[in-house]
């Protein structure tokens, strides 16, 4: 179906709904490599005016990939909830704007939707969204998920502690955890990136953080974000599993890339189900997302790089994650070109992913192709600290010296908690108190006790 | 700033184990100054890695007195500033090497083709690439090494092209990543079993940060020769090929 709008004398036409989305999102790099941007700042006024008149209900009758020939699409119409789109199903795109936006939207109400939201029609109406209505829309939705420690309850925000290492040397990377904790990270996961993908070092990494744990009795749970097919030979071979992570993308195609399929995914998630590893909770799965992932494995089929990262939040809450984070600004200058591109991103990815019912961090970061630098990364931390995000990465010094690009650290956590006055996860803020990190009111109050425990553990690591 | 307000951290000692920036000290919640200024300085060196080119006169000496062959080959991008936005142009050679690269009377030889290329650092394949190119080919065993193609404004898969207009069985490509702020000098090796335009990342394997004080040379080569034996036995690379030189004895 075509659609169309008139400004000034001049009509612009828009072929079918995937055009349309793509023309009328917010300018970057990505979509002009993919060659489907707007061609002028006036023709993607135009699509937004198209797309604001547009029916919801015309998402349930248009796909932007075929659903015969893709199972994203598939898994979007199968798993659609009529039941709960009732409530918006007489709106049009531009009001759903404006309902979102209405002070009466509780946290109920917004997360009675989400079922009923198709992934393109919250791509929809973000782009026609500035970035504080995106701010004020996420920061009424709460998702909170929990395996050892309960993630996403209001006044708080966790962190990831990132303790990567080149080589991943056992106590290069434990250093970097007991740096992490001390500043008072790792609540949401200790989660290494491995620089090997051998199976043999993903179990030894396993076992160290569960070490760790166990000797500390920590309610933390680990991750090694290594392919999900590693994850499940390492549960296979008796390894501490607590989180399977994978990279997912918004199309099939993109996730043949990725080497995985929905029915991969389901058989990781239920071998970790049951290992039942979790004390509090079961959700057990975490998932890196990011605009430019499809089109960089030429899998974005026409559609645009939002749209496409949206529909990656469709595969994801098929398998009730405990964490879901864009790498926002990781993939490069040619998807996100600069800081405006990538702030705007970071919020258009933590709304939409939150009105679809996930519970979203975000790696907030760049590299050095990128024209961004620290400034912006403050500016979007602060940004999502005010829409709610339910994690943030904590990289010592930002710098990751494994993965070489700059996200948040641990300071960042500190700086965002004491401006916005947010707390840890429950059961890490005790467990800090217990080890005489914090004290009760949360402020560091280190005793030298604290030290005589915590810093041996690097140093008598196995090797 | 001889007197810093803020304290060194009790676990300082830690920082024997990890050149990650920890144990950074705080002021309130926020960075010393100095750890402030140093982190701009390397952001610095990062920008400014990404911006230098590869000096192929250099590069073919170097190669030549290690006793390699080379070609030079560039891909479609005209800029780093054009390399950057359109990693497309990256992916795909220039016509005019595509015709001077194309290897007449291909055989089934079981040739290894080599391409060195600058990517995101021009640094790491200036300083590491011959001498991991050296380890790599002791005991090669029955790998017939092609002419090295050192390539610029170069993304990993202009090897797919390389290879297959080479009749190469697999190729490896040397590539500089993406700098980072302690380690502007990474050296990536990304091989593809049967090479040819179109090969999707999940069908590389790749080892990362190789330069001596991150993976050295001989463990870079051990793992590659590892995985260049398995994927001739699987007849393939990528996610269906586990790394498992890890758990292989000469490592340990």
């Amino acid at each position: 179906m075509a659609f169309s709008h008139t400004i000034n004398g001049t009509t612009y036409r828009f072929e079918d709904l995937k055009t349309l989305l793509a023309r009328a999102t917010p300018a970057r790099s990505g979509d002009n490599l993919a060659g489907i941007a707007a061609a002028s700042e006036i023709e993607r006024a135009a699509a937004c005016f198209a797309l604001a008149d547009l029916p919801m209900k015309h998402f349930l009758n248009e796909a932007v990939i075929p659903y015969e020939s893709d199972d994203v699409t598939r898994l979007i119409v199968d798993a659609h909830d009529a039941e709960a789109f009732q409530a918006i199903s007489h709106l049009t795109v531009g009001q759903f704007r404006e309902w979102l936006l209405d002070s009466q939207r509780t946290s109920e109400a917004l997360a009675s939707v989400s079922r009923g939201l198709m992934p393109e029609m919250v791509a929809a109406v973000s782009k026609l969204m500035r970035n504080q209505d995106l701010i004020l829309a996420a920061s009424r939705i709460r998702v909170i998920t929990r395996f050892r420690s309960t993630i996403g309850l209001p006044g708080t925000m966790a962190v990831r502690l990132q303790p990567n290492h080149p080589t991943d040397d056992p106590r290069g990377i434990l250093a970097s955890v007991i740096d992490g904790v001390l500043y008072g990270c790792g609540d949401a996961v200790i989660g290494i990136n491995p620089a090997s993908d051998s199976v043999g070092s993903a179990i030894r990494l396993l076992q160290l953080i569960d070490d760790f744990r166990q000797r500390f009795e920590a309610p933390i749970q680990s991750c090694v974000l290594t392919h999900v097919t590693n994850t499940i030979e390492a549960i296979r071979q008796g390894a501490p599993v607590d989180l399977v992570f994978q990279s997912i993308a918004g199309s099939e195609k993109a996730n043949a890339s990725f080497g995985v399929t929905l029915s991969l995914l389901r058989e990781a998630q239920e071998a970790a189900l049951e290992l039942a590893r979790g004390t509090i909770g079961s959700d057990c799965m975490y998932f890196e997302t990011g605009q430019g992932s499809a089109l960089s494995a030429e899998a974005n089929l026409g559609v645009d790089q939002q749209t496409c990262e949206a529909r990656a939040y469709a595969v994801a809450r098929a398998y009730r994650p405990l964490l879901v984070n864009t790498v926002v600004g990781f993939i490069g200058p040619e998807y996100l070109f600069d800081s405006k591109q990538i702030i705007r991103a970071g919020l258009e990815d933590h709304f939409c992913g939150k009105l679809l019912g996930l519970p979203m961090g975000c790696d907030i970061c760049y590299t050095n192709h990128t024209e961004a630098d620290q400034d912006d990364m403050d500016t979007l931390l602060t940004l999502l600290g005010v829409a709610g995000v339910n994690f943030i990465m904590g990289v010592p010094g930002a710098d990751d010296i494994m993965l070489n690009y700059q996200s948040t650290s641990f300071h960042d956590a500190l700086y965002i908690r004491k401006v916005l006055g947010l707390k840890r996860a429950p059961e890490f803020e005790a467990w800090l108190e217990a080890m005489q990190i914090v004290d009760v009111r949360g402020n560091f109050t280190f005793s030298r006790t604290t030290f005589e425990r915590l810093l041996p553990a690097a140093t008598e690591v196995s090797l | 700033m001889s007197e810093d307000i803020s304290r060194t951290e009790p676990w300082h000692v830690l920082t024997q184990w990890t050149s990650a920036r920890i144990a950074m000290g705080r002021v309130g919640s926020s960075l010393p100054t100095k750890a402030v200024m140093e982190f701009n300085a390397d952001h610095a060196l990062a920008r400014d890695a990404v911006y230098a080119s590869l000096d192929l006169a250099e590069m073919q000496e170097q190669f030549a007195q290690a006793g390699f062959t080379t070609l030079v080959a560039r891909s479609r991008a005209q800029s780093r500033s054009e390399y950057l936005r359109r990693p497309d142009l990256g992916r795909s050679l220039d016509p005019v090497c595509a015709a001077e690269l194309q290897l007449k009377n291909i055989e089934e030889s079981g040739m290894l083709s080599v391409v060195v290329a600058d990517g995101l650092s021009a640094l790491a394949p200036r300083l590491h690439a011959a001498p991991l190119l050296k380890q790599l080919c002791e005991g090669l065993g029955h790998w017939k090494l092609d002419s090295v193609v050192l390539a610029t404004q170069a993304r990993v898969a202009l090897g797919d092209e390389i290879g297959e207009l080479r009749g190469a069985e697999a190729v490896l490509v040397l590539i500089g990543e993406r700098p980072g702020l302690r380690s502007s000098d990474s050296l990536g090796a990304y091989l593809t079993y049967r090479p040819r335009v179109g090969r999707m990342d999940s069908e590389r394997n790749c080892i990362s940060n190789i330069r001596p004080v991150g993976l050295g040379y001989e463990q870079a080569a051990f793992r590659l020769k590892h995985l260049l034996e398995r994927a001739r036995i699987l007849g393939a690379t990528g996610v269906s090929l586990k790394d498992e030189s890890d758990d292989l004895p000469a490592l340990q």
